[in-house]
């Protein structure tokens, strides 16, 4: 079944085209990359996809339903993660809640059972501050996770984090989409991040931007743990530098 | 805590035994300078009227900061909110600061009397303004991803003031306020100065007239002290309203 579905959206700013006819799918359950160099308009597509910007034209669906240019269905994740220093992690967590209207009391319980399946345990009263950059992005994955239970688009989520605690990010976020039936879409110009956590990769180039080619991984998940050393991986790889 | 501040101490004190030696010497008559011994004396023998005096400078002071702080608050959500207004008025807001509020004063006087109207009119005039400024400031200062953020999770104008906007302005706010607050005090008691019938700036005109420069000094520095409880009230306030700002840095990072 198809989570989301996005439909030749085409974008300019100030008349200069920056997305043209974009199309891509997320069925459930799969994770499916944007790969472009920087700058190349996919923080754009988020914008629309959630509604923050219009579309030209082109439409949005989300389970089958019309979202086209409507903000409030669909949140995304930054690579910043844009946790408010002044709340408390359990209290940023809850915000999605709070918007919709839900008590203080409410909505702290609603979260409160699910920091421990996001490794968070123990970390409701702290302020963000006082918490790792691995553990923020948790927060802040669970925080988009509390709002639109089924998809969740990521803006380069790992891209600050160090190269070990990004590793142990990658394993943690394929097992959690895997228990909590999460359906993601992935921007990234990291090509080996790509292959190692996506379903399906749509790379997107030009100027002005459009997906120029859809590459399937064939690999199953979990993942082996030498996956990124096979020659598999490596034609993956090589073809999709070829094609940047 | 001392150790951090012993220079300040050191120098206060130093300060303080000069003026008493400067004093005994005789080198200065007591009449034009008093030595720290008298003001304190002076002070003391003083402390019923210095007392009720305190209390209408003290009435005005807080009823002033409190509709200044209204009027602030007020004036920078509207000027947040509609960019016209700020365009229109926020040269002006800094006009209303060139003009020196000894200048003001008198023509309070004149149109409101001398009860305690004309009194808290100038200082809601002198302390809405830090309070405006250090409110617009931070409003400006909310991240714009954060807004963002919220926007795309839905949030109202309304929700997004209020969990983004507010409180990424509050640090300014506190600022301001302490500003206000000392301002507060010296603008009560320059009014009670140019024309009242209580207050320690009426207490001030009294003994001066009288040549009494012990008590002169005595109500000075008891100003000062009322000045510096106010701020030290509101970092008290501030760090209440904050605590995220004062985590024990030892603390931090550890999980």
């Amino acid at each position: 079944m198809k989570k989301l579905e996005v439909k030749n959206i085409n974008k300019s700013f100030d008349g200069k085209p920056v997305l043209q006819d974009v199309s891509i799918e997320l069925n459930e359950g799969e994770l499916v990359c944007l790969l472009g160099v920087s700058g190349s308009g996919k923080s754009t597509l988020f914008n629309i996809i959630s509604g923050i910007l219009q579309a030209d034209s082109g439409t949005v669906l989300l389970d089958g339903e019309d979202v086209t240019n409507k903000s409030g269905h669909i949140s995304y994740m930054l690579q910043k993660d844009m946790l408010l220093p002044y709340r408390t992690i359990e209290d940023n967590v809850a915000l999605p809640l709070l918007l919709k209207g839900e008590k203080k009391k409410v909505a702290r319980a609603a979260v409160s059972a699910l920091f421990d399946r996001f490794g968070l345990d123990g970390t409701q009263k702290k302020y963000p501050s006082q918490l790792s950059g691995g553990m923020r992005q948790r927060a802040a994955l669970l925080r988009t996770y509390i709002f639109s239970r089924s998809v969740a688009l990521l803006d380069e989520p790992f891209s600050a984090l160090d190269a070990l605690t990004k590793a142990s990010m990658h394993k943690w976020y394929l097992d959690l989409m895997q228990n909590i039936r999460l359906s993601t879409v992935f921007i990234t110009h990291d090509v080996d991040e790509a292959i190692l956590l996506s379903d399906r990769i749509y790379l997107l180039s030009g100027s002005p931007a459009r997906i120029t080619q859809e590459i399937v991984i064939n690999e199953t998940k979990p993942r082996r743990d030498d996956f990124p050393l096979t020659q598999e991986f490596l034609e993956y790889k090589r073809k999709i530098l070829s094609l940047l | 805590m001392l150790r951090r501040n012993l220079p300040s101490v050191i120098a206060v004190v130093s300060l303080i035994a000069i003026w008493q030696a400067v004093c005994s010497s005789g080198l200065i008559p007591p009449y034009m300078l008093p030595s720290p011994i008298a003001v304190v004396k002076a002070f003391i023998s003083e402390i019923p009227a210095l007392w009720s005096h305190s209390l209408i400078t003290l009435q005005e002071a807080f009823i002033g900061l409190f509709f200044g702080v209204g009027v602030g608050f007020l004036a920078a959500i509207l000027m947040d909110h509609f960019t016209v207004l700020y365009k229109a008025f926020n040269p002006i807001l800094i006009i209303t600061q060139t003009i020196p509020s000894v200048a003001i004063a008198p023509l309070l006087v004149l149109w409101f009397g001398y009860e305690m109207t004309p009194k808290i009119v100038l200082i809601v005039i002198t302390t809405f303004f830090p309070i405006t400024v250090g409110l617009l400031g931070g409003f400006r200062s909310a991240d714009k991803d954060a807004v963002n953020l919220l926007r795309s999770m839905g949030a109202t104008r309304l929700q997004i003031f209020r969990y983004i906007k507010f409180p990424s302005a509050l640090p300014q706010f506190f600022s301001g306020l302490k500003i206000a607050s000392a301002y507060s005090v010296v603008g009560a008691v320059i009014s009670e100065w140019l024309g009242g019938f209580g207050g320690l700036g009426v207490y001030m005109t009294r003994v001066k007239k009288a040549f009494a420069f012990d008590k002169m000094f005595a109500v000075i520095f008891l100003i000062s002290i009322i000045s510096l409880a106010l701020m030290a009230l509101v970092n008290f306030a501030e760090k209440k309203c904050m605590p995220y700002n004062y985590l024990d840095k030892k603390h931090k990072r550890k999980i």
